[in-house]
């Protein structure tokens, strides 16, 4: 348990051992986010090129089941990530807003890709495109790239899981 | 607008509506499309567009004549390199010079990859839409070998923007050819493996065997073209009629069949896979030495007029439609994109079919959506 890193990607806690077998001590805090950030779903949301390298992602080579990203979801009902892939325009923007809005709490963005950062390529005389999604929804992880490698995106979800193990939903705040 | 989008078809007793998209896993993108339906029937489509318009056309008339080639990578980005392809071959017009000849095998060559990784792709989807996940798993292995050769020459996996007016941007890595012919080996041997899952499995043919028929009439007055109006009959295979590059010197006969229903355009595209093998595998040890760029000035600049060239891309025929003004950049651009017109067939050949089979249909159609919005 010397590294700190190493520590925090298995259970936190300590496990006490006794005759009839033994018990587990852990915050409250610590092991939610332990279960969320190993347990994203993402939503299968793709709009443009960025979908492809996303799909690179999934596959055998790059394989994001690694860290507990392979159960893609059709519903945003049943997902809690949502990776904005690809260009959003003016006529897709409530169509996303909604999504995200159906979404449960707690729910995260990661926006890939120039396009979503700020326009990207189309960030100049274009009239449709919106310049950068987080005019839409809150965004957790930017990735730039046109499009990202998906070493970059698997990047971008274990700076969101490091993200996650550090939330409090019930320690509170020193005055 | 409302008016417009509202249609004039009344739904009788028994009759509603549902909407597939823009969010929707089958559609491969943000297509929209509202289906009339009977029970499961499909009585009638309508298609609404514009979720990814992001107006490549007009942004294009205030990029110079290097640039705007770089926009179309992110058209139809399966094949973004045939499109930048198209776009240098449309300025080369203009300027009535030819790419060298090492530059045109090797844009040639690069065609074929990005077509195998193209179809290849369009295999796993098919695989995903009819409910198989293991097809994306196999066709993933050998998409990321070529993406690699991709990676290496052209520095980029997706978005190459590997061409510039009068050849190649860069002369190609040293590995190229080596790399190449490995993956050609790799991919020969996984064909009967693809065989093996999906053609010949019985599910799959239920699926789509008489499903969605397309006649080469409605093929030819819609405009379809590629593979899918090949399984229909209709020889529309630019390499053939308008070859460009070093297509002429390479012997290939055009694949044809004329069932026209979505298991034809499932086999024209397996077989097209091996065509574009052999075609590699004829020009890859015969790349002529060279210089792999003819000279332009740096600010290059079209004569006075119209500029049109054509190239066969993984989903039909692209066109590049250039205006010119004599300035440095084009004064109207206008993409005849493959993808536009074979989803205008879409509701005529899904009339009358489950809404199950309307998922194979547009799976062997192979759209890509920011190809029809532009």
């Amino acid at each position: 348990m010397s590294n700190k890193k190493t520590a925090d990607l298995v259970f936190p806690g300590q496990l006490h051992q006794t005759e009839n077998g033994g018990f587990l001590t852990t915050k409250l805090d610590d092991i939610i986010n332990w279960a969320r950030s190993n347990s994203l779903w993402p939503l299968v949301f793709g709009t443009s090129c960025c979908a492809i390298e996303m799909m690179s992602a999934a596959d055998a080579k790059y394989d994001w089941s690694r860290f507990g990203f392979e159960v893609a979801r059709a519903t945003p009902r049943q997902s809690d990530l949502i990776i904005v892939a690809g260009t959003i325009v003016m006529k897709m923007a409530p169509v996303l807003k909604r999504l995200y809005d159906q979404m449960p709490d707690p729910k995260y963005v990661i926006a890939m890709g120039a396009c979503t950062i700020s326009g990207g390529p189309f960030f100049y005389n274009t009239y449709s495109v919106v310049k950068g999604v987080d005019h839409i929804i809150p965004v957790d992880v930017y990735v730039p790239g046109c499009p990202p490698r998906p070493e970059a995106l698997l990047h971008s979800m274990l700076t969101l899981q490091e993200k996650i193990r550090h939330e409090k939903y019930f320690k509170k705040e020193k005055k | 607008m409302r008016g417009l989008i509202e249609e004039d078809y009344t739904t009788k007793e028994g009759e509603f509506v549902i909407n597939i998209g823009p969010q929707h896993p089958s559609t491969h993108g943000v297509l929209h499309l509202k289906v009339w339906l009977n029970g499961e029937t499909i009585i009638k489509i309508q298609p609404h567009l514009g979720y990814i318009h992001r107006s490549i056309e007009k942004m294009s008339e205030r990029l110079s004549y290097r640039n705007f080639i770089f926009a179309t990578s992110r058209m139809d980005y399966l094949a973004a390199h045939i499109n930048n392809e198209a776009c240098a071959l449309a300025v080369e017009k203009g300027l009535q010079i030819e790419a060298t000849p090492r530059a045109k095998v090797v844009r040639t060559i690069l065609s074929e990859l990005t077509r195998l990784s193209s179809h290849q792709l369009w295999w796993a989807s098919t695989g995903l839409d009819l409910g198989a996940v293991t097809p994306f798993f196999y066709a993933f292995r050998e998409r990321e070998a070529i993406l690699d050769i991709m990676d290496e020459t052209c520095g980029a996996r997706l978005t190459q923007n590997y061409m510039v007016p009068g050849g190649l941007m860069n002369d190609i890595h040293p590995n190229f050819q080596k790399r190449t012919k490995e993956v050609l080996k790799q991919i020969k041997e996984k064909f009967k493996e693809y065989d093996d899952i999906l053609t010949g499995n019985v599910i799959f043919i239920n699926r789509t065997k008489g499903v969605g028929y397309l006649s080469k009439e409605d093929a030819l007055s819609y405009g379809v073209t590629g593979p899918t109006a090949r399984a229909s009959g209709l020889s529309c295979d630019i390499r053939k009629w308008a070859p460009y590059s070093a297509y002429p010197s390479v012997d290939f006969e055009e694949i044809l069949d004329t069932e026209g229903d979505s298991y034809s355009r499932y086999l024209i595209r397996m077989k097209e896979m091996k065509q574009s093998v052999s075609i590699i595998e004829q020009l890859i040890d015969n790349i002529p030495e060279g210089d792999f760029q003819e000279k332009t000035k740096n600010v290059i600049k079209l004569p006075k007029g119209e500029f049109y060239q054509r190239v066969e891309t993984p989903r039909g025929e692209l066109g590049v439609y250039i205006v010119s003004e004599g300035m440095s950049s084009p004064y109207r651009i206008k993409y005849r994109s493959p993808n536009f017109s074979n989803l205008s067939v879409l509701p005529t050949i899904a009339k009358g079919y489950k809404i199950g089979d309307l998922v194979a249909i547009m799976a062997t159609i192979d759209l890509v959506i920011p190809d029809i919005d532009r």
